[in-house]
Protein backbone atom coordinates (compact mmCIF):
# COMPACT_ATOMS: atom_id res chain seq x y z
CA UNK A 1 0.00 0.00 0.00
CA UNK A 2 1.45 3.18 -1.58
CA UNK A 3 1.46 5.88 1.57
CA UNK A 4 3.13 9.03 1.39
CA UNK A 5 2.34 9.97 4.77
CA UNK A 6 4.01 7.48 6.12
CA UNK A 7 6.93 7.62 2.88
CA UNK A 8 7.76 11.28 4.27
CA UNK A 9 9.09 9.64 7.72
CA UNK A 10 12.30 7.81 5.34
CA UNK A 11 13.17 11.72 4.51
CA UNK A 12 15.06 13.52 7.29
CA UNK A 13 14.75 17.17 5.71
CA UNK A 14 10.82 16.45 6.19
CA UNK A 15 11.37 16.85 9.95
CA UNK A 16 13.45 19.51 10.46
CA UNK A 17 10.99 22.53 10.76
CA UNK A 18 12.04 26.34 9.99
CA UNK A 19 10.59 29.27 12.17
CA UNK A 20 8.63 26.48 14.10
CA UNK A 21 6.91 25.47 11.22
CA UNK A 22 7.13 22.23 9.20
CA UNK A 23 8.36 22.36 5.36
CA UNK A 24 6.48 21.88 2.69
CA UNK A 25 8.95 20.85 -0.05
CA UNK A 26 7.62 21.18 -3.65
CA UNK A 27 10.29 21.66 -5.82
CA UNK A 28 11.32 17.68 -6.53
CA UNK A 29 11.54 18.62 -10.11
CA UNK A 30 14.37 20.59 -9.62
CA UNK A 31 15.73 18.10 -6.98
CA UNK A 32 14.21 15.18 -5.18
CA UNK A 33 15.02 14.98 -1.31
CA UNK A 34 16.91 12.15 -0.35
CA UNK A 35 15.70 9.12 2.13
CA UNK A 36 17.72 8.15 4.27
CA UNK A 37 18.76 4.28 2.88
CA UNK A 38 20.85 6.64 0.23
CA UNK A 39 22.39 8.62 3.11
CA UNK A 40 23.65 5.90 5.04
CA UNK A 41 24.74 4.10 1.75
CA UNK A 42 26.78 6.87 0.54
CA UNK A 43 28.01 7.51 4.27
CA UNK A 44 28.93 3.79 4.62
CA UNK A 45 31.28 3.84 1.87
CA UNK A 46 33.21 6.57 3.51
CA UNK A 47 33.49 5.67 6.62
CA UNK A 48 33.77 1.53 6.16
CA UNK A 49 35.53 0.83 2.11
CA UNK A 50 36.59 4.31 1.01
CA UNK A 51 39.12 3.22 -1.98
CA UNK A 52 39.45 3.75 -5.60
CA UNK A 53 37.49 1.21 -7.87
CA UNK A 54 38.92 -0.83 -10.36
CA UNK A 55 42.46 -1.12 -9.58
CA UNK A 56 42.78 -2.11 -6.35
CA UNK A 57 43.52 -6.15 -5.72
CA UNK A 58 43.36 -5.60 -1.64
CA UNK A 59 39.80 -5.95 0.12
CA UNK A 60 38.18 -2.58 -0.03
CA UNK A 61 38.96 -1.57 -3.30
CA UNK A 62 37.12 -4.96 -4.41
CA UNK A 63 34.04 -3.87 -2.10
CA UNK A 64 34.02 -0.25 -3.55
CA UNK A 65 34.32 -2.06 -7.18
CA UNK A 66 31.68 -4.74 -6.59
CA UNK A 67 28.95 -2.00 -4.74
CA UNK A 68 30.01 0.32 -8.06
CA UNK A 69 28.90 -2.23 -10.75
CA UNK A 70 26.20 -2.68 -8.70
CA UNK A 71 24.58 0.18 -9.00
CA UNK A 72 25.14 -0.07 -12.70
CA UNK A 73 23.30 -3.67 -12.52
CA UNK A 74 20.25 -2.44 -10.42
CA UNK A 75 19.81 1.08 -13.04
CA UNK A 76 19.87 -0.95 -16.07
CA UNK A 77 17.46 -3.60 -14.70
CA UNK A 78 15.08 -1.06 -13.14
CA UNK A 79 15.23 1.10 -17.40
CA UNK A 80 15.02 -2.54 -18.76
CA UNK A 81 18.37 -2.04 -20.55
CA UNK A 82 19.93 -5.25 -22.21
CA UNK A 83 22.54 -5.51 -19.85
CA UNK A 84 24.69 -2.93 -16.97
CA UNK A 85 27.20 -2.20 -19.87
CA UNK A 86 24.80 -0.44 -21.37
CA UNK A 87 24.93 2.04 -18.97
CA UNK A 88 27.10 5.31 -18.44
CA UNK A 89 27.50 6.94 -15.47
CA UNK A 90 27.90 10.99 -16.31
CA UNK A 91 27.80 14.08 -14.33
CA UNK A 92 24.09 14.67 -15.00
CA UNK A 93 21.91 14.69 -17.54
CA UNK A 94 23.78 17.51 -19.18
CA UNK A 95 26.91 15.39 -19.63
CA UNK A 96 24.69 12.57 -20.72
CA UNK A 97 23.71 14.88 -23.87
CA UNK A 98 27.09 16.19 -24.23
CA UNK A 99 28.47 13.18 -24.38
CA UNK A 100 25.90 12.22 -27.15
CA UNK A 101 26.64 15.84 -28.88
CA UNK A 102 30.07 14.91 -28.67
CA UNK A 103 30.93 11.66 -29.46
CA UNK A 104 28.41 10.61 -32.13
CA UNK A 105 28.05 13.90 -33.92
CA UNK A 106 31.23 15.86 -34.58
CA UNK A 107 32.63 12.40 -35.78
CA UNK A 108 29.70 11.89 -38.18
CA UNK A 109 28.11 14.97 -40.09
CA UNK A 110 27.42 15.08 -43.48
CA UNK A 111 26.49 18.67 -45.01
CA UNK A 112 23.00 19.05 -45.44
CA UNK A 113 22.46 16.65 -42.22
CA UNK A 114 20.06 18.42 -39.44
CA UNK A 115 19.00 18.06 -36.24
CA UNK A 116 15.47 18.39 -34.89
CA UNK A 117 14.60 19.24 -31.33
CA UNK A 118 11.43 20.59 -29.68
CA UNK A 119 10.61 23.81 -27.87
CA UNK A 120 9.63 22.67 -24.62
CA UNK A 121 12.80 21.12 -23.93
CA UNK A 122 15.30 21.66 -20.58
CA UNK A 123 18.03 23.63 -22.24
CA UNK A 124 20.49 20.74 -21.78
CA UNK A 125 18.55 19.22 -24.84
CA UNK A 126 18.31 22.43 -26.63
CA UNK A 127 22.06 24.59 -26.35
CA UNK A 128 24.35 21.42 -27.19
CA UNK A 129 22.47 20.70 -30.37
CA UNK A 130 21.87 24.66 -31.14
CA UNK A 131 25.91 25.03 -30.17
CA UNK A 132 26.79 22.19 -32.33
CA UNK A 133 24.67 23.41 -35.48
CA UNK A 134 26.71 26.87 -34.99
CA UNK A 135 29.86 25.10 -34.30
CA UNK A 136 29.41 22.81 -37.56
CA UNK A 137 27.12 25.17 -39.74
CA UNK A 138 23.97 22.74 -39.62
CA UNK A 139 20.44 23.42 -39.25
CA UNK A 140 18.54 22.72 -35.76
CA UNK A 141 14.78 22.69 -36.45
CA UNK A 142 12.35 23.00 -33.71
CA UNK A 143 9.46 20.60 -33.45
CA UNK A 144 6.53 22.99 -31.78
CA UNK A 145 3.32 22.02 -29.69
CA UNK A 146 -0.39 22.43 -29.88
CA UNK A 147 -2.16 25.21 -27.70
CA UNK A 148 -2.61 22.14 -25.25
CA UNK A 149 0.35 21.78 -24.99
CA UNK A 150 1.04 18.61 -26.26
CA UNK A 151 3.64 18.15 -29.41
CA UNK A 152 2.17 18.82 -32.81
CA UNK A 153 2.63 15.61 -34.45
CA UNK A 154 0.90 16.72 -37.62
CA UNK A 155 4.50 18.73 -38.22
CA UNK A 156 6.75 15.69 -37.53
CA UNK A 157 6.58 14.74 -41.12
CA UNK A 158 7.64 17.75 -42.30
CA UNK A 159 10.55 17.99 -39.76
CA UNK A 160 12.14 14.22 -40.59
CA UNK A 161 13.84 13.58 -43.33
CA UNK A 162 16.50 11.22 -44.93
CA UNK A 163 19.15 14.07 -43.78
CA UNK A 164 18.15 14.04 -40.02
CA UNK A 165 20.81 13.07 -38.08
CA UNK A 166 18.92 13.15 -34.97
CA UNK A 167 15.77 13.69 -32.91
CA UNK A 168 16.21 15.23 -29.38
CA UNK A 169 12.81 15.09 -27.10
CA UNK A 170 12.19 15.21 -23.52
CA UNK A 171 10.37 12.18 -22.09
CA UNK A 172 8.19 14.28 -19.74
CA UNK A 173 8.59 18.33 -19.49
CA UNK A 174 9.51 19.94 -16.61
CA UNK A 175 7.36 23.29 -17.45
CA UNK A 176 4.21 22.05 -18.80
CA UNK A 177 4.21 18.77 -17.03
CA UNK A 178 3.16 17.13 -20.37
CA UNK A 179 4.04 13.49 -20.71
CA UNK A 180 5.15 12.70 -24.58
CA UNK A 181 4.53 9.16 -26.10
CA UNK A 182 7.76 8.39 -26.77
CA UNK A 183 7.32 4.45 -28.21
CA UNK A 184 4.63 6.50 -31.17
CA UNK A 185 7.69 9.19 -31.44
CA UNK A 186 10.17 6.53 -32.11
CA UNK A 187 8.34 4.71 -34.03
CA UNK A 188 7.01 7.82 -36.33
CA UNK A 189 10.65 8.89 -36.62
CA UNK A 190 11.89 5.26 -37.61
CA UNK A 191 9.44 5.44 -40.23
CA UNK A 192 10.43 8.51 -41.89
CA UNK A 193 14.21 7.92 -41.67
CA UNK A 194 15.36 4.48 -40.11
CA UNK A 195 18.90 5.96 -39.82
CA UNK A 196 18.11 9.22 -37.91
CA UNK A 197 18.99 8.86 -33.82
CA UNK A 198 16.70 9.45 -31.12
CA UNK A 199 17.65 10.95 -27.82
CA UNK A 200 15.48 10.94 -25.09
CA UNK A 201 15.72 12.78 -22.35
CA UNK A 202 14.10 11.24 -19.09
CA UNK A 203 15.64 13.58 -16.72
CA UNK A 204 11.70 13.92 -15.61
CA UNK A 205 10.55 10.48 -16.59
CA UNK A 206 12.69 8.19 -14.86
CA UNK A 207 11.97 9.45 -11.42
CA UNK A 208 8.15 9.37 -11.99
CA UNK A 209 7.11 6.37 -14.10
CA UNK A 210 7.70 3.00 -15.53
CA UNK A 211 10.50 3.09 -18.51
CA UNK A 212 11.33 0.14 -20.21
CA UNK A 213 13.91 1.88 -22.77
CA UNK A 214 13.45 -1.51 -24.79
CA UNK A 215 9.61 -0.73 -25.48
CA UNK A 216 10.49 3.07 -26.61
CA UNK A 217 13.03 2.15 -29.02
CA UNK A 218 15.34 4.75 -28.61
CA UNK A 219 19.04 4.99 -29.24
CA UNK A 220 19.81 7.31 -26.19
CA UNK A 221 18.27 7.87 -23.20
CA UNK A 222 19.68 10.41 -20.14
CA UNK A 223 18.35 10.95 -16.72
CA UNK A 224 20.01 11.73 -13.20
CA UNK A 225 20.18 10.65 -9.96
CA UNK A 226 19.25 13.92 -7.78
CA UNK A 227 16.04 14.18 -9.58
CA UNK A 228 15.37 10.34 -8.33
CA UNK A 229 16.35 10.35 -4.51
CA UNK A 230 19.72 9.85 -5.77
CA UNK A 231 23.09 12.38 -4.77
CA UNK A 232 23.58 15.05 -7.11
CA UNK A 233 26.78 14.71 -9.40
CA UNK A 234 25.76 11.78 -11.12
CA UNK A 235 24.11 11.36 -14.33
CA UNK A 236 23.36 8.43 -16.83
CA UNK A 237 23.16 7.80 -20.17
CA UNK A 238 21.64 4.80 -21.55
CA UNK A 239 22.46 3.69 -25.16
CA UNK A 240 22.47 0.16 -27.04
CA UNK A 241 25.37 -1.92 -26.96
CA UNK A 242 26.28 -1.76 -30.60
CA UNK A 243 26.01 2.09 -30.85
CA UNK A 244 27.81 2.41 -28.01
CA UNK A 245 30.74 0.54 -28.68
CA UNK A 246 31.03 2.56 -32.16
CA UNK A 247 31.03 5.64 -30.23
CA UNK A 248 34.50 8.10 -29.68
CA UNK A 249 34.92 8.56 -26.34
CA UNK A 250 34.21 12.12 -25.01
CA UNK A 251 36.50 12.41 -22.02
CA UNK A 252 40.28 11.11 -21.82
CA UNK A 253 42.29 9.69 -19.30
CA UNK A 254 42.22 7.40 -16.39
CA UNK A 255 40.09 4.21 -16.14
CA UNK A 256 38.94 5.01 -20.10
CA UNK A 257 42.28 3.16 -21.62
CA UNK A 258 43.52 -0.37 -21.49
CA UNK A 259 46.88 0.46 -23.43
CA UNK A 260 48.49 3.52 -23.29
CA UNK A 261 51.96 3.74 -25.67
CA UNK A 262 53.79 6.96 -26.11
CA UNK A 263 52.33 7.33 -30.09
CA UNK A 264 48.48 5.76 -29.43
CA UNK A 265 46.12 4.92 -27.06
CA UNK A 266 43.24 1.70 -26.61
CA UNK A 267 40.39 2.35 -25.24
CA UNK A 268 38.40 0.38 -23.39
CA UNK A 269 34.96 -1.14 -24.22
CA UNK A 270 31.57 0.56 -23.53
CA UNK A 271 31.23 2.03 -20.64
CA UNK A 272 34.34 2.47 -19.09
CA UNK A 273 35.77 4.12 -22.11
CA UNK A 274 32.95 7.06 -21.41
CA UNK A 275 34.29 6.82 -17.99
CA UNK A 276 37.38 9.08 -17.67
CA UNK A 277 39.17 9.70 -14.39
CA UNK A 278 38.11 8.42 -11.13
CA UNK A 279 34.20 8.97 -11.03
CA UNK A 280 31.95 9.83 -8.15
CA UNK A 281 32.21 6.26 -6.67
CA UNK A 282 29.84 7.32 -3.07
CA UNK A 283 27.38 9.06 -5.69
CA UNK A 284 27.21 5.90 -8.31
CA UNK A 285 26.92 3.52 -4.74
CA UNK A 286 24.46 5.78 -3.15
CA UNK A 287 22.35 6.14 -6.36
CA UNK A 288 21.87 2.12 -6.43
CA UNK A 289 20.26 2.97 -3.13
CA UNK A 290 17.91 5.34 -4.53
CA UNK A 291 17.04 2.84 -7.27
CA UNK A 292 16.61 -0.19 -4.81
CA UNK A 293 14.31 2.56 -2.66
CA UNK A 294 12.12 3.39 -5.57
CA UNK A 295 11.68 -0.37 -6.61
CA UNK A 296 10.76 -1.43 -3.82
CA UNK A 297 8.14 1.47 -3.57
CA UNK A 298 7.21 -0.23 -7.05
CA UNK A 299 6.74 2.73 -10.29
CA UNK A 300 3.64 2.40 -11.72
CA UNK A 301 2.72 3.24 -7.57
CA UNK A 302 4.47 6.20 -8.05
CA UNK A 303 3.17 6.88 -11.50
CA UNK A 304 -1.17 6.32 -9.95
CA UNK A 305 0.17 8.57 -6.34
CA UNK A 306 1.21 11.21 -8.44
CA UNK A 307 -1.44 11.25 -11.20
CA UNK A 308 -3.70 11.70 -8.82
CA UNK A 309 -2.37 14.26 -6.74
CA UNK A 310 -2.57 16.17 -10.07
CA UNK A 311 -6.10 15.42 -10.46
CA UNK A 312 -6.58 16.85 -6.49
CA UNK A 313 -4.08 19.84 -7.61
CA UNK A 314 -6.00 21.02 -10.88
CA UNK A 315 -9.88 20.62 -9.32
CA UNK A 316 -7.95 23.10 -6.10
CA UNK A 317 -6.65 25.42 -8.59
CA UNK A 318 -10.08 25.48 -10.68
CA UNK A 319 -12.05 26.00 -7.34
CA UNK A 320 -9.90 28.49 -6.46
CA UNK A 321 -9.93 31.07 -9.40
CA UNK A 322 -7.09 33.66 -9.90
CA UNK A 323 -4.61 30.80 -11.16
CA UNK A 324 -3.37 29.17 -14.01
CA UNK A 325 -1.46 26.81 -15.06
CA UNK A 326 0.19 26.14 -18.14
CA UNK A 327 0.10 22.37 -20.12
CA UNK A 328 -2.68 19.73 -20.60
CA UNK A 329 -5.50 19.98 -18.30
CA UNK A 330 -5.47 15.98 -18.42
CA UNK A 331 -3.95 14.01 -15.47
CA UNK A 332 -3.34 11.04 -17.45
CA UNK A 333 -0.95 13.14 -19.88
CA UNK A 334 0.49 15.10 -16.96
CA UNK A 335 3.35 14.62 -14.22
CA UNK A 336 3.25 16.21 -11.07
CA UNK A 337 4.37 19.80 -12.43
CA UNK A 338 2.59 22.99 -12.24
CA UNK A 339 3.71 26.04 -13.93
CA UNK A 340 1.41 28.33 -12.14
CA UNK A 341 0.50 32.34 -13.14
CA UNK A 342 -1.52 34.59 -10.32
CA UNK A 343 -3.02 37.64 -11.59
CA UNK A 344 -0.93 40.74 -10.90
CA UNK A 345 1.62 38.68 -8.97
CA UNK A 346 5.17 38.02 -10.14
CA UNK A 347 6.32 34.28 -9.72
CA UNK A 348 9.30 35.73 -7.35
CA UNK A 349 7.16 37.48 -5.36
CA UNK A 350 4.71 34.05 -5.22
CA UNK A 351 8.00 31.87 -4.21
CA UNK A 352 9.20 34.64 -2.07
CA UNK A 353 5.38 35.15 0.21
CA UNK A 354 4.95 31.19 -0.08
CA UNK A 355 8.52 30.90 1.56
CA UNK A 356 7.62 32.60 4.46
CA UNK A 357 4.78 29.83 4.99
CA UNK A 358 7.21 27.44 4.46
CA UNK A 359 6.46 26.75 1.14
CA UNK A 360 9.05 25.88 -1.36
CA UNK A 361 8.64 26.74 -5.11
CA UNK A 362 10.88 27.14 -7.35
CA UNK A 363 10.23 31.02 -9.76
CA UNK A 364 11.70 31.55 -13.02
CA UNK A 365 11.76 29.80 -16.41
CA UNK A 366 13.09 26.68 -15.24
CA UNK A 367 16.05 26.40 -17.47
CA UNK A 368 13.22 26.21 -20.62
CA UNK A 369 13.52 30.05 -22.07
CA UNK A 370 12.57 29.43 -25.94
CA UNK A 371 9.58 27.40 -24.13
CA UNK A 372 8.33 30.65 -22.35
CA UNK A 373 9.20 32.92 -25.21
CA UNK A 374 7.47 31.00 -27.48
CA UNK A 375 4.15 31.30 -24.93
CA UNK A 376 4.58 34.99 -24.19
CA UNK A 377 5.25 33.97 -20.56
CA UNK A 378 8.37 35.95 -19.16
CA UNK A 379 8.37 33.36 -16.33
CA UNK A 380 6.01 31.27 -13.89
CA UNK A 381 6.22 30.03 -10.13
CA UNK A 382 6.62 25.90 -9.94
CA UNK A 383 4.76 23.12 -7.76
CA UNK A 384 6.19 20.00 -8.23
CA UNK A 385 5.58 16.77 -6.06
CA UNK A 386 6.88 13.27 -5.43
CA UNK A 387 6.52 10.31 -3.57
CA UNK A 388 6.65 12.00 -0.38
CA UNK A 389 3.90 14.95 -1.86
CA UNK A 390 0.24 14.62 0.01
CA UNK A 391 -2.88 16.39 -1.07
CA UNK A 392 -2.35 18.03 2.73
CA UNK A 393 0.78 19.61 1.07
CA UNK A 394 -1.10 21.06 -1.69
CA UNK A 395 -3.93 22.22 0.80
CA UNK A 396 -0.81 24.26 2.39
CA UNK A 397 -0.28 25.50 -1.14
CA UNK A 398 -3.42 26.67 -2.03
CA UNK A 399 -3.65 28.71 1.34
CA UNK A 400 -0.22 30.22 0.84
CA UNK A 401 -1.35 30.92 -3.03
CA UNK A 402 -4.38 32.68 -1.33
CA UNK A 403 -2.32 34.94 0.26
CA UNK A 404 -0.70 35.80 -2.61
CA UNK A 405 -3.90 36.70 -3.99
CA UNK A 406 -4.99 38.89 -1.75
CA UNK A 407 -1.95 41.19 -1.51
CA UNK A 408 -1.65 41.45 -5.54
CA UNK A 409 -4.89 40.36 -6.66
CA UNK B 1 5.42 39.83 6.13
CA UNK B 2 8.14 43.21 6.48
CA UNK B 3 9.68 42.77 2.78
CA UNK B 4 6.09 43.38 1.23
CA UNK B 5 5.69 47.05 3.26
CA UNK B 6 2.80 49.27 2.61
CA UNK B 7 4.86 51.42 0.36
CA UNK B 8 6.80 49.04 -1.71
CA UNK B 9 3.47 47.74 -2.71
CA UNK B 10 2.34 51.11 -3.31
CA UNK B 11 5.13 51.53 -5.94
CA UNK B 12 4.62 48.41 -7.21
CA UNK B 13 1.18 48.97 -8.08
CA UNK B 14 1.56 52.71 -8.89
CA UNK B 15 4.97 52.75 -10.09
CA UNK B 16 6.46 56.68 -10.43
CA UNK B 17 8.11 57.65 -13.17
CA UNK B 18 6.69 54.71 -15.35
CA UNK B 19 6.45 55.10 -19.22
CA UNK B 20 8.40 56.95 -21.88
CA UNK B 21 10.67 60.13 -22.07
CA UNK B 22 10.14 61.74 -25.24
CA UNK B 23 13.21 63.91 -25.05
CA UNK B 24 15.36 61.71 -23.18
CA UNK B 25 19.20 61.56 -24.82
CA UNK B 26 20.15 58.44 -23.04
CA UNK B 27 19.24 55.46 -22.56
CA UNK B 28 19.54 51.99 -21.53
CA UNK B 29 18.34 48.11 -21.13
CA UNK B 30 19.19 45.36 -18.53
CA UNK B 31 17.99 41.86 -18.47
CA UNK B 32 17.62 39.66 -15.13
CA UNK B 33 17.86 36.24 -17.21
CA UNK B 34 17.46 33.93 -14.66
CA UNK B 35 13.41 35.38 -13.63
CA UNK B 36 12.98 37.17 -17.16
CA UNK B 37 12.81 40.35 -15.24
CA UNK B 38 13.68 43.90 -17.91
CA UNK B 39 14.18 47.27 -17.22
CA UNK B 40 14.40 50.01 -19.50
CA UNK B 41 15.68 53.70 -18.70
CA UNK B 42 15.18 56.56 -20.43
CA UNK B 43 17.20 59.65 -18.87
CA UNK B 44 17.26 63.40 -20.18
CA UNK B 45 20.70 64.53 -18.93
CA UNK B 46 21.02 68.55 -18.81
CA UNK B 47 24.24 70.49 -18.56
CA UNK B 48 27.81 69.57 -20.41
CA UNK B 49 31.19 70.83 -20.14
CA UNK B 50 31.61 73.28 -17.09
CA UNK B 51 27.79 72.95 -16.09
CA UNK B 52 27.26 70.59 -13.66
CA UNK B 53 25.68 67.51 -15.73
CA UNK B 54 22.33 66.89 -14.09
CA UNK B 55 19.06 64.48 -14.30
CA UNK B 56 16.13 66.30 -15.39
CA UNK B 57 14.02 63.82 -15.87
CA UNK B 58 13.75 60.43 -16.05
CA UNK B 59 11.45 57.37 -17.17
CA UNK B 60 11.58 53.49 -16.53
CA UNK B 61 9.56 50.44 -18.46
CA UNK B 62 9.70 47.08 -18.26
CA UNK B 63 8.57 44.09 -15.93
CA UNK B 64 9.67 42.71 -13.04
CA UNK B 65 8.73 41.75 -9.29
CA UNK B 66 7.62 44.19 -6.69
CA UNK B 67 11.18 44.63 -5.24
CA UNK B 68 12.17 45.10 -8.98
CA UNK B 69 9.52 47.59 -9.63
CA UNK B 70 9.36 49.40 -6.37
CA UNK B 71 13.45 49.78 -6.25
CA UNK B 72 13.04 51.10 -9.87
CA UNK B 73 9.93 53.36 -8.73
CA UNK B 74 11.89 54.69 -5.46
CA UNK B 75 14.96 55.40 -7.70
CA UNK B 76 13.62 57.37 -10.21
CA UNK B 77 12.45 59.60 -7.71
CA UNK B 78 15.45 59.96 -5.93
CA UNK B 79 18.15 60.53 -8.80
CA UNK B 80 15.37 63.11 -10.95
CA UNK B 81 17.79 66.33 -10.28
CA UNK B 82 20.74 64.97 -9.07
CA UNK B 83 24.34 65.37 -10.43
CA UNK B 84 25.30 62.30 -12.50
CA UNK B 85 28.54 61.71 -10.64
CA UNK B 86 26.48 61.75 -7.30
CA UNK B 87 24.09 58.87 -9.34
CA UNK B 88 27.35 57.08 -10.20
CA UNK B 89 28.47 56.71 -6.07
CA UNK B 90 24.83 54.91 -5.12
CA UNK B 91 25.47 51.49 -3.80
CA UNK B 92 23.11 48.57 -2.77
CA UNK B 93 23.49 49.81 0.75
CA UNK B 94 21.19 53.16 -0.81
CA UNK B 95 18.63 50.98 -3.04
CA UNK B 96 18.12 48.90 0.19
CA UNK B 97 17.96 51.93 2.53
CA UNK B 98 15.32 53.08 -0.15
CA UNK B 99 13.32 50.38 0.15
CA UNK B 100 13.72 49.94 3.99
CA UNK B 101 14.48 46.65 4.36
CA UNK B 102 17.66 44.38 3.53
CA UNK B 103 17.08 41.88 1.02
CA UNK B 104 18.59 37.93 0.85
CA UNK B 105 21.03 37.21 -1.67
CA UNK B 106 18.62 35.71 -3.82
CA UNK B 107 16.72 39.08 -4.66
CA UNK B 108 19.70 41.62 -3.91
CA UNK B 109 19.66 40.97 -8.31
CA UNK B 110 15.98 42.25 -8.55
CA UNK B 111 16.77 45.55 -6.22
CA UNK B 112 19.78 46.75 -8.06
CA UNK B 113 18.98 46.11 -11.69
CA UNK B 114 17.19 49.63 -11.95
CA UNK B 115 20.01 51.08 -10.17
CA UNK B 116 22.51 49.94 -12.76
CA UNK B 117 20.44 50.31 -15.65
CA UNK B 118 21.10 53.83 -14.40
CA UNK B 119 24.72 53.47 -14.42
CA UNK B 120 24.79 52.13 -17.20
CA UNK B 121 22.85 55.10 -19.36
CA UNK B 122 24.90 57.64 -17.80
CA UNK B 123 28.25 55.44 -18.53
CA UNK B 124 27.31 55.43 -22.17
CA UNK B 125 26.94 59.18 -22.37
CA UNK B 126 30.30 59.57 -21.93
Amino acid sequence: MFDAQSIQKDFPQLRRNIHGKRIVYLDSTATSLKPTAVIRKEDDYYKRYTANVFRGIYTTSEEATAEYERARALTAAFIHAGSPEEIVFTRNTSESINLVAYSLLTHDLSPGDHIVTTIMEHHSNFVPWQQLGAERNIAVDIWGITPQGTLNFADLEKLVTRKTKLLAVTAASNVLGTINPVSKIVRAVKQLNPKCFVLVDAAQAVPHMPVDVAEWGADFVAFSSHKMLGPTGIGVLWGTQDVLDTLHPFLFGGEMISEVHVDRTVFKSAPHKFEAGTPHIAGVIGFGAAVEYLSALGMQHVRDHEEKLVSYAMKQFDRMGGVTYLGPNDARIRGGVFALQVKGAHPHDIAQLLNEDNVFVRAGNHCAMPLHESLGVPSTARASFYVYTTEKDIDALIVSLQKVKNMFG
Amino acid sequence: MDLYREVILDHYKHPRNFGHLSGANVTSEEINVSCGDRIVIEIAVHGSGKTPRVIADIRFSGEGCAINQASASMLTEKVKGMDVGAVMKLTLDDVQSLLGTTLTPSRVKCAVLPLEAIQKAIVSLK
